[in-house]
């Protein structure tokens, strides 16, 4: 009973702000909102039991990432009021195409109900000292049979800092 | 506890959300803000089934996913910075030079 009604409550903000992201005019505006989705599902991360990753969606997500757009946001700003949506069509489009994927999804959903214990909806968790809610068993995993896609993507990282570098800095000559 | 299939909505209602608006907002800023959202609906997928099955290789591969996102914010952001400097927009129907 607990669970669910912390459940909704979590899903509800993330979901209404979620949408108010998309449909604010000032950037700025839908920043704060996206800040407002990621916190909630830092809450469901930690419903799920999954701390570590709990406290580095709070920290990286919301208090690094979102900084960064928001510099970006105060950077670009545009004083003229502009049409933020493009045109007519294109959004009745959108919302079909988000239909028909949703439905699509929805059904597939609906139709691995019905498999019996093995299916999408799994009614019971697997027993809770299996997956003992700590850090550890993440370091364990992510340092032991996942280290080579961990240097990979500190590579990556690497990467991305250096053409982040490149693309932001201002031309000095020619 | 819950059944795995409200998790595995409420991801399904984030990531529409989020194609939606990479669909049609104009400002680049906030098509890159729904890609987020939409890395963000996978990740609580992953962590659902991690509780689900009791494997935390799915925790391990939602912190991948918090690393690319963070990859893809930086690189996406000096891009968009680059371009403001060229053309002085940031709208996505404007940014025409491959069309002819």
């Amino acid at each position: 009973m607990l669970d669910s009604v912390i459940f909704y409550f979590f899903a509800g903000i993330a979901v209404i702000s979620a949408a108010l992201v998309i449909t604010r005019r000032n950037a700025i505006h839908s920043a704060v909102f996206l800040i407002t989705t990621l916190l909630a599902t830092a809450g469901i991360f930690l419903q799920l039991r999954a701390e570590f990753l709990f406290i580095t969606q709070i920290i990286l997500y919301a208090g690094g990432i979102m900084i960064l757009f928001l510099f970006v946001i105060m950077h670009v700003w545009l004083d003229v009021p502009l049409p933020q949506f493009r045109s007519r069509t294109q959004k009745w489009i959108a919302l079909l195409v988000a239909l028909a994927v949703g439905l699509e999804a929805g059904f597939v959903l609906w139709l691995a109900r019905k498999l019996p214990g093995q299916g999408l909806l799994i009614a019971n968790p697997a027993p809770a000292d299996k997956l003992p809610p700590n850090t550890e068993e993440l370091a364990r995993s992510l340092f032991g049979s996942y280290l080579l896609p961990f240097e990979i993507a500190s590579i990556l990282l690497l990467v991305a800092m250096v053409g982040a570098v490149i693309m932001a800095k201002k031309r000095t000559e020619a | 506890m819950m059944p795995i299939g409200h998790y595995l909505f409420l991801s399904l209602a984030l990531f529409l959300i989020g194609c939606i608006g990479v669909i049609t907002r104009r400002n680049v800023i906030i098509v890159l803000m729904s890609i987020e959202l939409i890395l963000n609906a996978v990740n609580i997928n992953l962590v659902a089934f991690s509780r689900y099955f009791g494997d935390v290789a799915g925790q391990v591969f939602a912190l991948f996913i918090l690393a690319d996102a963070a990859a893809e914010a930086a690189v996406g952001l000096g891009i968009i910075l680059a371009f403001f400097r060229n053309r002085e927009t940031v709208l996505a129907d404007e940014m025409d030079l491959l069309k002819w």
